[in-house]
């Protein structure tokens, strides 16, 4: 059993990582640490890519760099896979972009909401609610600037 | 004139830079964005008509990025399916940019650079999603897509924001999952390109990880596309958008997330290994008779007529998820057959709703009162889309649905056809109860001027008009031309072996 985990300990990890991300998205109240959660769980991500790309004793796949024969090797099996890790950069500009506009997002409900609580947030809606219901007045899209 | 071999790389790459070329424009002349975007957006439909037009006589076609081969570089690959869904998005998006116009004047003054930047950008990531040939590229546009759809979301009443969050954060969760699908074939494979990992595959089939891979894709698109349990992010966000964005999210997203999962299922793993190694079929089809009560009832339980079309999406998906699930050519053509259908009656109707709520400013049951006098045309063309919607037999609605029944009566699935029936009738209960509404009741007696624009509720600007005129129209043409439509392009489109 020990075994069965250490082998491919960065897989557990990762989902152990992951899941304390997912964790944090589905059951905080607090839209910072949801956000803080989202950002863990990419990067849990991140971590399942680069881990299964890099090899150990291997080196960057650059010919130069190569091990032994003077800079001509072209040896597979010396060489990490360097092709997880690009797609890696993208995927790390996506969440940073994730990020920002989920940042935006938490900004924007605080200047409406005045809180960052979710459970708060959720009770100034129902007030906001029933306010519109027995005054009778419109939604406010047409009003809003 | 354009080499037609470029029109692949036309489609995302004409709204792309003009998407930026508007932004940098709309600094200086607020009044070109619309027809640049517009422009954009005929363009890439000029395109993707020629190419689904290339795909009918001369096959499918390869577009190879910067000349690289495929399993290297990225492709564009445009067949029958993704040829259709290409054309009913760009048709889509430029309907929903020709009915936008006033809406954002009114809705959201002074943004109109932003708002159609991030338009034109979302109709990218729809496209790039739908022609890709490569699972990680796939995943970019999906993000794109996504990114610009929460913007544009977020921009609408105080309500949307957090809606609008909280699909941000489900939204991430399927996206992140559909990567670390992605991820697991790659390392099983070493591929990203669909085709190449179609013929490497086979050989793994009995690996457990390759079975966790599909799962998490499966999830992951699944998510993105609101099936049911996982819906809940939908309804809020798309009706407390504004009404131009939910013109262009609605009828969209959805279908794209249903076209990636038929291109998954068939084109990445073969029908043979989703239905016959798998087995879970029947799961899934009770999953989208889940979904279709469901959204139904719940549709049912709104008197809000904006929400009420939300949760109708949400049972729409499940028609189509389950059409696929059937695993025979009936299920599968009505499937696709009803992602053509499905976005032009949700155009038609999301179009009408935004034409009513310009009007009469909100979206309560109560605006509706007496508009059939006051709007006959948005009502006849909203009469339209609720005809098509619960299927009744000239409208395209009703063809689709007749597949779906015919695939699950052939797959000897009685489910279905009883949810299918059963949806129908919700539908007709629904939209009669509209009808009666905005036919039959007097219109409120102006009490409440002094809240909002409710003075002069007339039949709407022509810009509004033209693009809900013209998608009723498609509607009834679709639904004559069905027979056409299958035999010329979606029969292509079904997976051989099936």
């Amino acid at each position: 059993m020990l075994e069965f985990i250490l082998a491919k300990y960065n897989y557990w990890i990762y989902i152990l990582i992951m899941m304390i991300g997912l964790y944090a998205m589905l059951a905080k109240n607090n839209l910072i640490k949801k956000i803080i959660g989202m950002g863990i769980f990419q990067t849990a991500i991140i971590i399942f890519y680069v881990s299964a790309g890099a090899k150990r004793g291997g080196t960057i796949p650059i010919i130069e760099h190569a091990h032994g024969a003077e800079g001509n090797a072209v040896d597979v099996l010396h060489y990490i896979n360097p092709l997880p890790h690009v797609l890696m950069l993208t995927a790390i500009v996506v969440s940073v972009g994730t990020l920002g506009v989920a940042l935006a997002l938490a900004l924007r409900i605080y200047g409406r909401y005045n809180s960052l609580e979710e459970d708060e947030i959720l009770d100034r809606i129902d007030q906001d609610e029933t306010a519109t219901e027995t005054t009778g007045a419109l939604p406010t899209t047409m009003i809003q600037s | 004139m354009i080499n037609p071999e470029q029109y692949p790389i036309l489609i995302v790459i004409v709204p792309f830079l003009s998407a930026f070329f508007l932004s940098i424009t709309g600094c200086f002349k607020r009044s070109l964005c619309r027809p640049i975007a517009l422009l954009a957006l005929f363009g890439a439909a000029a395109a993707a008509v020629g190419s689904l037009h290339r795909v009918i006589t001369t096959g499918i076609i390869h577009y190879r990025l910067g000349g690289w081969p495929p399993p290297f570089g990225i492709e564009y690959v445009i067949d029958h399916l993704n040829g259709l869904v290409l054309v009913v998005i760009t048709l889509v998006a430029l309907l929903a940019a020709i009915f936008s116009g006033k809406s954002v004047e009114r809705e959201l003054p002074g943004k109109e650079p932003l708002f159609y930047a991030l338009f034109l950008l979302l109709v990218v990531g729809l496209l790039g999603m739908t022609i890709t040939g490569d699972a990680f590229n796939l995943y970019v546009l999906l993000e794109i897509s996504s990114l610009t759809a929460y913007a544009l979301i977020a921009i609408g009443q105080d309500r949307a924001i957090h809606a609008s969050f909280n699909y941000l954060i489900i939204g991430t969760i399927g996206a992140s999952f559909y990567l670390l699908g992605v991820g697991h074939l790659y390392i099983m494979t070493g591929s990203l390109n669909m085709a190449d990992l179609a013929s490497i595959l086979p050989q793994l089939y009995g690996s457990k990880a390759i079975l966790t891979a599909f799962l998490l894709i499966l999830i992951g698109v699944w998510t993105k596309m609101a099936f049911f349990p996982l819906h809940t992010w939908l309804p809020n966000s798309y009706t407390y958008a504004p009404t131009a964005t939910s013109c262009l999210v609605a009828p969209l997203m959805t279908k794209v997330a249903v076209y990636i999962m038929i291109r998954m299922m068939f084109s990445v793993f073969t029908p043979a290994y989703v239905f016959h190694h798998l087995a879970m079929a029947p799961v899934v089809i009770w999953m989208a008779i889940a979904a279709i009560v469901g959204g139904s009832l719940l549709a049912l339980s709104q008197r809000d007529f904006k929400k009420m079309l939300t949760y109708l999406i949400v049972a729409e998906v499940g028609y189509m998820v389950g059409g696929i699930w059937l695993a025979n050519r009936l299920g599968i053509t009505g499937a696709i057959l009803h992602i053509v259908n499905d976005a032009f009656m949700t155009l038609c109707l999301f179009l009408a709703a935004g034409t009513i709520i310009h009007r009469t400013g909100g979206h309560h049951f109560d605006n509706l009162k007496g508009l059939f006098h006051q709007m006959p045309l948005t009502m006849t063309a909203f009469t339209i889309g609720a005809l098509s919607m619960i299927g009744v037999p000239p409208t395209a609605g009703f063809f689709s649905k007749w597949y779906l029944i015919l695939g699950s009566i052939q797959a000897g699935r009685y489910e279905f056809v009883a949810a299918l029936l059963f949806s129908s009738l919700v539908n007709a209960v629904l939209f009669f109860r509209l009808l009666e509404i905005s036919y039959f009741e007097k219109p409120p007696h102006q009490e409440n001027t002094a809240h909002g624009p409710v003075s002069m509720v007339a039949e709407a600007p022509l810009t509004m008009l033209v693009p809900l005129l013209v998608s009723a129209i498609t509607l009834i043409v679709l639904g004559i031309y069905s027979g056409e439509l299958v035999t010329k392009i979606i029969q292509f489109a079904v997976p051989a072996g099936i």
